[in-house]
């Protein structure tokens, strides 16, 4: 059974954002996203620093059947990288909203938050 | 499988169902001005018969007996075993097979140059070629565009004595991707490039460094020197090699502290007779890290459900059937008869063999080079080490000494007057280990008429 989080926003092109405490954007890929891809064999994750627009390309997950493009649901710079995915890529598939997160953000722009999808919205356009 | 081509009826029934009239309608999109191949000058065929005795004919016409030409194509010895096993049915066909994994032997044999490669250049990893030296560079440089993190810049340095075809070919290739190449000057009393002459680029942007090893004129450029610095200025460093040197020289993997990020070259000299235009082989590899910015097929080795060993195509999300447009390259072709054949060429050689044919190339141009000097007004044009090639300072044009002497029968080198006019009484010339002591001798011997009739 396809999970949804609740706790977090996402993008039709099946990324979730989530705002932490620090006001810093957690973001990865949701668990229907993973699903579809299958087995992820290869995380390539920006470097820190990055400094980037809301929707624009940050990455690219492979899977051993397909290859998708990251897009970074707000603008800001790029704070962390989860370097665990370098080793063990497939904690993607096994933990896809907790310890398979790709990247977290310093957002310029705290009101683009409130521009992505909601669970709900998210869960309908998944189930269509 | 059988060829079976489709009829006209065919045709007419597969455009009835998709509503056209023709099969150049198809091609409506492609701008008219585009299309301006004019195949009329084209003569009209002819039968196997004759076109067997007009080949003849233009066959006897070439008397040249004796070799010297090198500048990029090496006549070296291939042992007769190596085109009588690349020849047959099983091997003879350019292409991976569609159903890779269907051809296992094809696959291990793709797997075994690799490792060949990977090895003799002290990279991590190869790919299964690609068409020739001159596109590998240019895809070369294309990596490192997109590789290096450090680096915005759409800009690479090159060494100003990187083979004159490799540079036009990866400027025509690199351009419409608004690359740009800059090169650096060779210093006119060494042939290579000064370590000094790199000053004046401190602190500007670049993606990478070009450095070709031998250089087209021969000679050996300060390969750690190089890298050090490019690597410093953050930029990826691109080795260009002949690889029957690497026998002899050591490996880019090995280049000054962190070795060179990405190595190609022409892989010719094994096993691949010199033809005018090609086809040749072109090999690519680089260090793990880049793996996924490296064009081209990789085929890796494996076990299947049973537990027994399998070669499989590896890192295909690279490529265009997954990444349609964002592939790392839309040239994916490798040239698979050709790997064959250098294949077969490596293994029948080993290391000794291979080492003992490097060597006897640079001892044949030593020799050559101390007989040479003999001859009034005939010099060593630059004293850089080399390896099996050196530029001849002449006292005439050297188009006209090439000519006289191929009247004789000998092909004695490259007119440098046409890379430069500066170098317009200078020629490049090539000894491998076909050369005997007689050859050597009459190269000389005929050196010596032309210079004196020219």
């Amino acid at each position: 059974m396809t999970k949804f989080a609740e706790d977090r926003c996402y993008l039709e092109t099946h990324e979730w954002a989530k705002l932490e405490e620090d006001g810093t954007v957690v973001v990865g890929i949701s668990d229907h996203a993973q699903e579809a891809l299958g087995d992820v064999v290869f995380v390539e994750l920006p470097e820190l620093g990055l400094d980037l627009e809301a929707k624009s390309e940050v990455g690219v997950v492979e899977s051993v059947k397909a290859a998708s493009d990251i897009y970074s649901p707000v603008s800001g710079v790029i704070c962390a990288i989860n370097e665990q995915l370098e080793e063990s890529p497939e904690i993607v598939n096994d933990s896809p909203y907790d310890k398979g997160w790709f990247f977290k953000i310093t957002a310029s722009d705290p009101e683009e938050f409130s521009s992505l999808l909601s669970v709900e919205k998210y869960r309908e356009i998944c189930e269509e | 499988m059988p060829f079976i081509p489709h009829t006209s009826e065919d045709e007419k029934q597969m455009l009835d169902t998709i509503g056209v009239d023709s099969i150049d309608s198809l091609f409506d999109e492609i701008p008219k001005s585009l299309n301006n191949a004019d195949l009329e000058i084209l003569p009209s065929g002819i039968s196997e018969m004759s076109m067997l005795r007009l080949m003849s004919e233009r066959a006897e016409q070439d008397t040249v007996t004796s070799c010297f030409l090198g500048a990029g194509a090496y006549d070296h010895h291939i042992p007769s075993a190596v085109w009588d096993l690349a020849a047959r049915g099983e091997f003879l066909t350019a292409y991976t097979p569609y159903q890779a994994e269907a051809s296992q032997g094809t696959l291990q044999l793709i797997y075994e140059f690799q490792t060949m490669i990977s090895r003799l250049t002290a990279m991590d990893v190869a790919n299964a070629s690609v068409y020739d030296g001159a596109t590998a560079l240019a895809e070369a440089v294309l990596m490192a565009v997109r590789g290096n993190k450090k680096s915005k810049s759409r800009r690479l340095l090159c060494a100003g004595t990187v083979h004159p075809s490799y540079l036009s070919t990866c400027r025509t290739i690199v351009s419409n991707q608004n690359i740009e190449i800059d090169l650096i000057p060779y210093s006119s009393s060494t042939g290579t490039i000064d370590r000094s002459s790199l000053d004046y680029r401190l602190g500007q942007d670049y993606a990478g460094m070009v450095i070709p090893y031998p250089n087209f004129f021969g000679g050996l450029e300060h390969i750690d020197a190089l890298t050090n610095w490019a690597h410093d200025q953050g930029m990826l460093v691109i080795a260009v090699v002949n690889p029957l040197a690497l026998a002899l020289l050591r490996a880019p993997g090995d280049w000054g502290e962190d070795g060179a990020d990405i190595t190609v070259g022409e892989a010719q000299p094994f096993g691949i007779p010199v033809c005018s235009g090609g086809p040749y082989l072109g090999y690519m590899c680089c260090r793990k890290s880049l793996v996924r910015q490296m064009p081209g097929r990789i085929i890796g080795r494996t076990i299947d459900l049973d537990g027994k060993e399998g070669f499989a195509l590896t890192l295909q999300a690279r490529e265009q059937h997954i990444r349609r447009a964002k592939a790392t390259s839309n040239i994916c072709t490798n040239q698979g008869l050709l790997v064959t054949a250098a294949t077969i060429y490596l293994s029948l050689l080993g290391q000794e063999g291979l080492r003992s044919v490097a060597a006897k190339s640079h001892n044949n141009m030593v020799s050559l080079i101390h007989k040479v000097s003999s001859i009034p007004g005939v010099s060593l044009r630059f004293p850089s080490p080399f390896f099996h090639e050196a530029v001849f300072q002449l006292p005439k044009p050297a188009y006209k000494i090439l000519r006289a002497m191929e009247g004789q029968g000998v092909l004695g080198g490259y007119d440098l007057g046409q890379v430069s006019q500066d170098l317009a009484n200078c020629m490049l010339t090539n000894t491998t280990e076909k050369k005997t002591d007689s050859d050597l001798e009459f190269f000389v011997d005929v050196l010596t008429e032309a210079v004196k009739e020219c």
